[in-house]
């Protein structure tokens, strides 16, 4: 680890002050995948800012028909949450998913979305359900957040503050996991609701999350999962690496689709 | 507490002080006046080094030296070895290129060392290594096997022209050409087994000292055989003359092969040390043992087996490329030669076999044994070619084993190997009955209405272990004897030390032997104390790997008892005031027979420290005895184990459904230790074939360097296992034993390969057989079936 100043950010003003003050400064929130990118001298940042003491970034609740998580709630808060079980409880299981259950002890879900792994699961939760990511400046619609591989709409000194998802009338969460790191080789994400009828894939694509028109065309006229037979979704633009070729990512977003269907 | 006797599943004894933390690993130790040791690494599979430039590192805080291959030069420090020579088949000798500690004008696989930074803080170490420039002069990498011998292939060593090593051969090609020629059918297959990167979970670390006073070295390192890394540091790479030289191998965790060898970082600690005149440590990272432990299996090969219509194998023709990477690490040249080739036999009466073996080098980490080193490859493929023959006659695979299996012993192979003992139609017959093999077929359809597909797979392996005799090995071009020493020292108070040669990394030894010393001596096993892993407590002794320590080492220890008896019964023939031809021992007591007088052995042991009341003269005083045994054979554990998987077709997962493992270890001193060595045995061998594979892409980067990439199994991949016995006592050591360590390993992955491969219907199933290539298979299975029909 290369040597960097530390900062305890007191509240989301203080963060942002810092943030914007500080020489080459990185957020750490749940640090699951910065501190071991620190630890292999992989990144240098001048300081690190932690928010792991700015209360305001924490919690989960319900305002109405959508879903507030705070962008420092833990994946595992969010896991054993009974508000998140009752309002979409894919997302619950969806968290209980993610990782290991040390990972899901402290990882977060602003950390995750911040991110923007193209192989984690929040992502694909977050576009399927039409969610909104709060931030220190504004709101911004997932669907103009994601912007390709570990990039994001995000500026640099603007710092997640929660996340927020409209209810949908169903919702469904089917992850195929990286034998080795146990992220997502395919997860799809399959909603229906407030912000129509949607199909997000993480895992997969060359530039991160993605969604697939066509099967969201048929779901909307049938949520079943049989309304997907026949639809195959074309390799070209999908990842082949050591763990799998793009036609098998192809396939398997067929077959995990409607997993993700037949469980919403 | 009363004596344990052989047979009884004892607790073990060490793993209190593993579970409460209180181990002394290598990396725990801490000595004065420390320094840290950080390797700069070549980021190239393949380069010149034109230039080190290293001024600005070497004035940055803590520094304390930056060595290079050209101190190692100038100190006349010998390159690293390989111990075991091979023969081409022209008779020339094995090419080795020289294997410099720090590299010399060259680098060869990404992860090569080429300096070295001592440093007050491991920071600073890094911090300085991070400076240091190192001008590199990139050349074409031959990093893949298939290809490194093609013309034009970039030329690793000077030495070894097309990279290749040697060209090995055993067996009758003539009579094995002739026999596939009037053969009725001809089975072939082409075979990949995979790479691995062995991952024990305390990684290498070593701790190098000098003392000014008495000019002698001590290096703490995490050796499987401590003796012998001693005799080639000081023998051969010349640190120091053994006796002013001590090598501890203190707790250590997990070797699995990879500990055995001699390696840089160690040799490079221990040089270090006298020209820092501190001491100096360093600890592997996980991404440096990924990159720069020796890796494991990697071959490619193409065999053919003849069956005449009898359905009787006649004959056996095998040919393998083996990857020994960029430089021969210590027993490399063996591992595909002498630990391969003498198993392809099997369990089966094959009249005549011909294997042709090449050595060959790429721009990849050294290869050399792991877990079953040889024997797994040899393993897969007569396990793996008598199945697609049994498949493609239609015979029964477990008649066609039955129908070929030898049955009468000793047996001589035509490659080398004498079997001793065995019964492997009763650990077949008992494999299926347990397994409930008859009712497969309702099994197969209950998961076919359920959308999924069942297959089962068979692996009747045979191992050669309990390596070896001396003169064998030496015959073979082996640079060491393989026997194993051991020394009993019992106190005034009759306490027991066990001073071995073997060395537990993982095994229980403490636990095992005390309980074989407990039951020969008739004392309780917390009066025995086993010491071993300090070369200045055991005298002499071989180390462990090649589940040599029972069959071996404990056989050592049964010599040496016997000693200790033998003595006691001089001195107790005094006490007892009887002929010393009457005295017997049994139940921990000395007894004369025929009479109620006896001495227990602790009276014995005072008395024989005592000395009074026996002539000094003929009776030397004091009870210690030491022995060295050399096996007469190697030992032959065998046994058949059944793996049932399920796949789900869609997604190409594969979950293991049912495991029946039986096996012949010949004497079994602790059966739970055995049971959890066959459990992390069948763990390594299904990670092998589902999960773990080390891969370079074509300019030699290491793309499975962490855990994100490279699948260690976990205990969601594995079932419950059914673990049982035959036995056939090993005719070749005392206590008839056979050894366990690696069966698991060794039995497994074909078993896993022979299910997949039946129950997607396709025999062309890579390792690892991931969901991707399952799926594919599957794929491909259903497309020639179309076309079929």
């Amino acid at each position: 680890m290369y040597s960097f100043a530390y900062h305890r950010a007191k509240n989301v003003k203080d963060a942002a002050a810092l943030l914007k003050k500080a020489d080459d400064a990185k957020l750490l929130a749940g640090g699951q995948t910065l501190i071991p990118t620190l630890k292999q001298r992989l990144a240098g940042p001048g300081a690190l800012i932690d928010l792991g003491g700015v209360k305001e970034l924490t919690g989960i609740a319900l305002k109405g028909k959508v879903l507030v998580i705070g962008a420092m709630t833990r994946h595992a808060e969010v896991a054993n949450s009974k508000v998140v079980k009752k309002a979409i409880p894919a997302l619950a299981e969806l968290a209980e998913a993610i990782g290991d259950p040390a990972v899901r002890n402290v990882g977060t879900i602003g950390g995750s979305v911040a991110n923007n792994d193209p192989a984690a699961d929040y992502p694909a939760a977050c576009l399927a359900l039409g969610a909104t990511i709060v931030t220190s400046k504004r709101k911004i619609p997932a669907d103009k957040y994601f912007k390709g591989l570990f990039e994001t709409a995000l500026a640099d000194d603007e710092i997640i503050t929660a996340v927020e998802f409209p209810l949908p009338k169903k919702a469904g969460y089917a992850k195929f996991p990286n034998q080795a790191s146990r992220y997502a080789l395919v997860g799809v994400f399959a909603s229906t609701g407030p912000a129509g009828t949607r199909v997000a894939v993480t895992g997969a694509g060359e530039s991160g999350v993605f969604r697939v028109a066509e099967m969201e065309k048929a779901l909307d006229k049938n949520f079943s999962a049989k309304s997907l037979d026949g639809i195959a979704v074309k390799p070209r633009g999908l990842n082949t690496d050591i763990h799998a070729s793009a036609e098998y990512r192809a396939h398997l977003i067929g077959v995990m689709a409607k997993r993700a269907v037949a469980a919403a | 507490m009363s004596a344990s006797s052989i047979g009884a599943s004892e607790r073990r004894t060490e793993d209190k002080r593993f579970i409460t933390g209180r181990g002394q690993y290598t990396d725990d130790i801490r000595r004065p006046y420390q320094t840290h040791a950080c390797f700069l690494r070549s980021p190239h599979a393949h380069a010149t080094i034109k230039g080190i430039d290293f001024k600005k590192a070497s004035k940055m805080p803590g520094v304390l030296a930056i060595l290079t291959g050209d101190d190692i030069a100038n100190d006349k420090i010998g390159n690293l070895i390989c111990g075991w020579m091979v023969l081409s088949k022209d008779g020339s000798p094995m090419k080795a290129g020289p294997h410099p500690a720090l590299a010399q004008g060259k680098v060869r696989y990404v992860g090569d060392s080429v300096a070295v930074v001592i440093a007050e803080t491991l920071d600073q170490a890094k911090d300085a290594a991070n400076a240091i420039k190192v001008d590199y002069g990139v050349l074409p990498a031959a990093a893949d096997l298939a290809k490194a011998r093609d013309a034009g292939a970039a030329q690793i060593h000077e030495n070894a022209p097309r990279n290749t090593i040697y060209e090995w051969v055993i067996g009758d090609e003539a009579a094995v050409d002739a026999a596939i020629k009037r053969a009725k059918h001809v089975t072939k297959i082409d075979i990949v087994n995979n790479r691995l990167i062995p991952n024990a979970i305390e990684p290498r670390a070593a701790i190098g000292e000098y003392d000014q006073g008495t000019e002698s070295f001590t290096l703490w390192t995490t050796s499987q055989n401590p003796h012998v890394a001693r005799l080639v540091l000081s023998a051969f790479i010349g640190i120091a003359p053994e006796h002013k030289f001590r090598v501890i191998a203190p707790d250590v965790g997990g070797g699995f092969g990879s500990k055995i060898f001699i390696y840089p970082e160690e040799t490079v600690c221990i040089w270090a040390s006298k020209k820092v005149g501190r001491p100096v440590r360093w600890t592997a990272e996980r991404n440096e043992s990924f990159q720069a432990d020796a890796h494991g299996r990697d071959h490619i090969t193409h065999a053919e087996l003849a069956i005449d219509e009898k359905g009787k194998i006649t004959a056996l023709k095998v040919k393998t490329l083996a990857n020994i990477g960029a430089y021969m690490s210590t027993f490399s040249s063996a591992v595909p030669t002498f630990l391969y080739a003498p198993l392809l036999s099997g369990q089966y009466e094959i009249p005549s076999i011909y294997c042709e073996v090449d050595g060959v080098y790429t721009n990849t980490a050294p290869v050399d044994a792991y877990r079953g080193a040889g024997r797994p490859e040899a393993c897969f493929v007569i396990e793996r070619i008598v199945e697609v023959a049994a498949r493609e006659l239609h015979i029964d695979p477990a008649e066609f084993r039955k129908k070929n299996f030898i049955k009468s012993f000793p047996y001589q192979t035509p490659v080398a190997s004498l079997y001793d003992a065995g019964d492997y139609p009763g650990a077949l017959d008992k494999a299926l009955q347990q397994h409930d093999y008859k009712n497969f077929g309702k099994r197969k359809a209950e998961s076919e209405r359920n959308g999924k597909l069942r297959g089962i797979g068979f692996s009747s392996y045979i191992e050669a272990c309990g390596v070896a005799p001396s003169a064998v090995a030496g015959s073979l071009g082996c640079g060491v004897g393989l026997w194993e020493s051991a020394e009993i020292a019992v106190t005034p108070t009759g306490m027991v030390e066990v001073l071995t040669g073997s060395h537990s990394h993982g095994q229980g030894h403490e636990t095992t032997f005390a309980q074989l010393v407990s039951a020969k001596l008739g004392i309780p096993m917390d009066h025995i104390t086993i010491v071993h892993g300090d070369t200045d407590k055991v005298q002499f002794g071989m180390g462990t790997y090649g589940s040599r320590s029972g069959a071996v080492g404990m056989s050592a220890i049964v010599q040496a008892v016997d000693k200790v008896i033998a003595k006691g019964k001089q001195v107790a023939a005094h006490i007892l005031e009887a002929a010393e031809g009457d005295i017997e021992f049994s139940d921990g007591r000395f007894k004369v027979a025929g009479t109620d007088k006896s001495a227990a052995f602790g009276e014995i042991a005072l008395a024989a420290y005592v000395a009074h009341k026996f002539p000094t003269a003929q009776i030397e005083p004091g009870l210690k005895e030491h022995a060295f045994y050399d096996p007469t054979n190697f030992t032959f554990p065998a046994g058949t184990h059944i793996c049932e998987v399920e796949i789900d077709p869609e997604t190409g997962v594969t979950e293991i459904a049912k495991w029946t493992a039986i096996d012949d270890f010949g004497t079994v001193i602790n059966p739970m230790i055995v049971e959890g060595q066959v459990h992390g045995g069948i763990a390594q061998g299904v990670g092998q074939a589902l999960l773990e594979n080390a891969v370079y892409d074509k300019n030699g980067q290491l793309v499975t360097g962490s855990f994100m990439d490279y699948c260690m199994p976990r205990a969601d991949n594995l079932p419950s296992f059914d673990v049982d016995y035959v036995f056939t006592k090993c005719p070749s050591n005392p206590l008839g034993m056979k050894g366990c360590g690696e069966a698991g390993a060794i039995a497994a992955p074909v078993a896993v390969i022979n299910a997949i491969t039946s129950a997607v219907g396709h025999e062309n199933v890579p390792m690892p057989a991931t969901p991707n290539a399952v799926w594919a298979a599957i794929q491909k299975s259903a497309k020639l079936r179309k076309a079929a029909e």
